[in-house]
């Protein structure tokens, strides 16, 4: 086939992919368009068997990794993790609307760290919005508080994003300087965000929250022990050479047992919530990209991002990552830049990362899918929400971007 | 002749402002409303980053239905509440959806008297910006009188902030004309 025909033919099926995924016709699995797609693109020989074997093994860990710590998340929650720390937030903030967002901030951070961005939206948010109803007060800065830092704060551990993982595993960097690296990216993402959502929503925190009702909930002692020794698992692990994947699923272990025994859950969601399918999604959607990488458009790629770890190259790669993330959503981008600057060296790797992790806070779902999503509104009905929505994301993510990118060029030359 | 009709706009954080004022200033038997708007951009936001995710993980979770249903309990009670702060228990209660500033104009567009809104921007003195973007767009647009409350005590008039480049200078005691 000839190389234009063949990567159109990807492009296509990526386009086809994601909308699928997206749009989820009659609530289907992402996988049901992505795993047929890869395997057209294998009959074809668009994807030649042998690479795409080396691809499938490549991410097959980083894979089994996301699906322990999904579970992990998902057990935290029916421990009552969330529910402790929204009744904690309500009483620790006294009422104070301002309080009350400092104290998101440093658990949806932190959550997003340690349980990875798909918990701060799916199993934070909730207890936020129900935190902040509860002390009648706004919802909105608070709201928009996590949706952000789920991307912004999704800087620091390999584990805190999809796309971290598959960069952990490009870059061949332990946990630790992982961390150490991010670390200071990292604060220095939270800091923007937290001075320019204070100004933005300085008209949303006003009044005096109504906390005679508050309680705060005795802390699931059993569940955060686990929590912090899985933690403290993925540094020990990963000094040790062996993948932190195992810690993760050592901890969701220790908590799904008894979580089973005592009807907190069942065996039957602890299996769900590993969710095969998303996984068979994110390996086939590697596929495909590593289809439209080989003809043409990797070497594209690799001639428009540099290669060098000096500040200007880190900004490009950073900005580069960031518009192609909005272009076609955080993971593809990841899974088309990461093997271009794999060979660069540390400093660009993780460049791609503030660009594909800090990047979405613009148009939060990528503009393909922003697109997809605003077409399901107008058929339901619905007025499109996205003047605000696009404003803060235009005030947040240039700052968070460049500001971010001097930090890991500074770390850099710190932790080495 | 007919009792005045007022609607007032309840908004987390502000409303009990409102509702005193409300109380103060029109004749017990007046016909008043309450009015809340749940903000369906802030649902659509937290759903939009669960789109995001590509619906992935924790099966069987809508977030969406989870946000929608707490903002309809919390908006009930809240009406509730400004009801009986009010006195009047069986007061007209209107619970919308959508963008908030729009849905509060359409509500008032006809045989509303009076919209009591509270200021909720900068509050510490008197003076610019005291109106939020919603509020502000309400009291652009509202087709009937509004009538603006501070929610809490009211800056004194020494809060007004001082001209960039100093006072201006006093006026001549007064002025001659044949200079020219």
């Amino acid at each position: 086939m000839p190389s234009a025909l063949a990567e159109t033919l990807a492009v296509l099926l990526l386009v086809a992919t994601l909308g699928c995924a997206i749009v989820r016709p009659r609530g289907l699995p992402e996988a049901v368009v992505a795993v047929p797609a890869a395997g057209l693109l294998l009959l074809l020989g668009v994807l030649p068997l042998g690479q795409a074997g080396t691809e499938a093994r490549s991410l097959a860990p980083t894979v089994g990794f996301l699906g322990a710590v999904l579970v992990l998340a998902n057990l935290c929650d029916r421990y009552g993790l969330f529910a402790a720390a929204g009744s904690w937030m309500a009483s620790g903030s006294r009422g104070r609307p301002v309080s009350l967002l400092a104290l998101v901030f440093a658990v949806a951070s932190l959550v997003t760290a340690v349980l990875s961005l798909d918990a701060t939206v799916v199993l934070l948010t909730p207890v936020v919005f129900a935190t902040v109803a509860r002390l009648r007060l706004r919802a909105k800065p608070h709201v928009y508080a996590c949706t952000h830092l789920a991307n912004s704060a999704s800087l620091l551990l390999p584990v805190s994003n999809l796309t971290n993982l598959l960069a952990f595993s490009a870059s061949g960097l332990s946990f630790a300087r992982f961390g150490a690296t991010m670390a200071l990216p990292w604060l220095v993402a939270i800091g923007v965000e937290w001075v320019v959502l204070r100004r933005f929503f300085a008209s949303d925190l006003v009044g005096h929250g109504e906390t005679k009702d508050v309680k705060p909930l005795p802390v699931p002692v059993f569940a955060a022990a686990v929590l912090v020794m899985t933690l403290a698992g993925f540094f020990v692990t990963s000094a040790l050479g062996v993948s932190p994947a195992f810690a993760a699923l050592a901890g969701a272990m220790i908590l799904a047992v008894p979580a089973v025994v005592q009807h907190r859950t069942t065996v039957r969601e602890v299996a769900l919530s590993i969710d095969i399918p998303f996984l068979a999604f994110v390996l086939a959607l590697g596929l495909v990209v590593k289809a439209i990488s080989l003809h043409g458009l990797g070497a594209v790629v690799t001639h428009l991002v540099p290669g060098g770890s000096g500040l200007g190259s880190l900004l490009v790669i950073a900005v580069v990552a960031a518009v192609l993330a909005n272009v076609i959503n955080n993971l593809p981008a990841a899974l088309l830049l990461l093997p271009a600057v794999a060979g660069a060296g540390t400093g660009p790797v993780l460049a791609v990362l503030i660009g594909v992790n800090t990047g979405p806070n613009l148009t939060y779902v990528g503009s393909l899918a922003t697109l997809l999503w605003r077409r399901i509104l107008i058929r339901r009905g619905e007025e499109l929400p996205i003047g605000e929505f696009l404003r803060l994301g235009a005030l947040t993510v240039p700052p968070v971007l460049i500001t971010t990118t001097v930090a890991l060029w500074i770390s850099l030359r710190v932790v080495g | 002749m007919a009792a005045m009709r007022i609607v007032i706009w309840v908004v987390e954080g502000t409303w009990q402002g409102c509702v005193d004022a409300a109380m103060q200033n029109f004749p017990a038997d007046s016909d008043f409303s309450l009015l809340h708007v749940t903000d369906s951009e802030v649902t659509e936001a937290a759903d939009a980053a669960a789109i995001g995710l590509f619906g992935r993980g924790f099966p069987g979770r809508k977030p969406n239905r989870r946000y929608e249903g707490v903002a309809d309990d919390e908006a009930a009670q809240l009406l509730a509440a400004a009801a009986e702060r009010l006195g009047h228990p069986d007061a007209t209660q209107l619970r919308l959806h959508g963008r908030t500033e729009r849905e509060v104009v359409r509500a008032v567009a006809e045989g509303v008297d009076v919209l009591v809104v509270a200021r909720d921007g900068d509050r510490s003195r008197l003076g610019p910006r005291s109106l939020g973007h919603a509020t502000r767009f309400v009291v652009d647009h509202a087709p009937c009188a509004v009538m603006l409350v501070w929610p809490d005590e009211t800056p004194g008039i020494e809060s007004i902030p001082a001209p960039k480049h100093g006072p201006p200078p006093p006026p001549p005691p007064h002025r001659h004309h044949d200079e020219a």
